[in-house]
């Protein structure tokens, strides 16, 4: 199932387009209602999954290994929904299939506070194929990230399955970027709080939606319903660039204990 | 909407144009990375004017037979194809940009590149009327298996004069 929010932005790109994208954009609707209606995956990949935990530093876990629990739930929805399993044991040699679509990708963050928040997308790789890292020069500056943004969506764009989300992360380092990217992702509010990124994330919505690519890639306004963007201090002589991108199929879950 | 019933005949594929509408009915055959791999050595049907549908569909309820079944990207076959389509395929249903050595060899072979929607599982299932396990079944959701398919929404990606949808 979609999240709440693209299933609205699908909806109304819907409304507002014609022919061709407008006949493609109404199949993505039936689909997920099909989805919906008989509880079977709307699309095939239904994606590795991301954990993402927020733990408050008041919080103490007892009675088990927090890995293996995420590990167990994974295990638990892919087979009890028959969902699809995709994940191989060994990304080189082997790569033989887990059957159960573990071990999940799990980001441990520690918080002040004494709850906990987990965050997890169901993340499917033909748009993970489209995503990028890159270690731009300070002097590449903004219009060096626009352009980046910008060529690896006409490149990769129209076989990520779009309209795409795409989350991007600023800064940090080489492994921080691409993690900022994926957290972007997994946001729940639509726009970054410094009114700056905030400003750059419509732009680059624009300027993406301007490249005509459409939904499917079989051209059209609606190439991109979001782009998120979180950002972090990083070294006097980088740009670390993270670009994260996400297929129409937006699978996200997000719950607080 | 254009209305096709596969295998197609020559008239009809020269007539296809890029971008067009069609509903597909027939069998197709699904294969997907690991299966392109292998058959590289030893094609396990009659590829002779067939249609592969590059699919690795989900897992299913008992009673059902069939998951949900959307496009994977192509780009990925692209390797595999053109040595395909000089064996005789003849139209391939997939999603995404194609290479230029697969272009030319449709157009060389006369086939058509059929796009489908990324991401329509649920909706393609449903076109799905019958199932028949064909060869590698160690592959899974990768194994080659015959699909009988009824009014399957698809548009002409690349056409047999080479002209192409995402140029």
């Amino acid at each position: 199932m979609y999240d709440e929010s693209t299933r609205f932005k699908i909806q109304d790109a819907y409304e507002k387009s014609e022919g061709r994208e407008r006949n493609v954009l109404k199949l993505l609707i039936e689909n997920e209602k099909l989805a919906k209606e008989n509880n079977i995956p709307l699309c095939q990949d239904t994606g590795m999954a991301v954990v993402n935990m927020e733990i408050g530093q008041d919080v103490r876990l007892v009675d088990g290994d927090i890995k293996e629990a995420v590990n167990d739930g994974v295990r638990r929805a892919y087979l009890d929904a028959y969902l699809r399993c995709s994940v191989v044991d060994d990304p080189l040699f082997s790569r033989i299939n887990t059957k159960d679509n573990t071990p999940a990708l799990i980001h441990y963050e520690i918080v002040s506070g004494e709850n906990i928040k987990i965050t997890c997308l169901a993340k499917g790789f033909g748009s993970e194929n489209a995503s990028k890292l890159v270690m731009l020069n300070p002097s590449d500056g903004l219009e060096g990230v626009k352009k980046e943004v910008l060529e690896q969506v006409k490149l990769k764009g129209a076989n990520a399955c779009p309209p795409l989300s795409i989350g991007i992360g600023i800064g940090g380092s080489f492994d921080y970027a691409a993690y900022m990217a994926k957290k972007a992702l997994m946001r729940e509010e639509e726009y970054n709080s410094d009114s700056r990124y905030k400003e750059l994330e419509i732009e680059l919505k624009e300027m993406i939606n301007e490249l005509s690519i459409g939904p499917a890639g079989l051209k059209g306004k609606n190439t991109c319903l979001s782009v998120k963007i979180e950002y972090y201090p990083t070294h006097i002589a980088g740009l670390p660039l993270g670009i994260n991108i996400n297929c129409h199929a937006v699978r996200k879950a997000v719950i607080n204990l | 909407m254009r209305k096709l019933r596969l295998p197609l005949d020559e008239e009809t594929i020269v007539s296809l144009n890029c971008g067009e509408e069609v509903l597909l009915s027939g069998y197709i055959y699904t294969a997907r990375d690991a299966a392109h791999k292998r058959m590289m050595d030893d094609i396990p049907f009659e590829i002779k004017d067939s249609t592969i549908y590059y699919v690795g569909p989900s897992a299913f309820k008992p009673g059902e037979i069939y998951g949900s079944c959307g496009p994977t990207t192509a780009s990925r076959m692209d390797a595999y194809t053109p040595y395909l389509l000089d064996k005789g395929l003849k139209c391939i249903i997939a999603k995404g940009k194609r290479s230029k050595e697969v272009r030319e060899a449709l157009v060389r072979n006369k086939a058509v590149y059929f796009v489908t929607v990324g991401g329509l599982g649920a909706y393609l299932k449903k076109c799905v009327k019958e199932v028949k396990d064909i060869a590698y079944p160690d592959l899974g959701t990768e194994a080659i298996r015959r699909l009988y398919i009824e009014d399957f929404p698809a548009f002409v990606g690349i056409d047999t004069k080479g002209q192409d949808i995402y140029e």
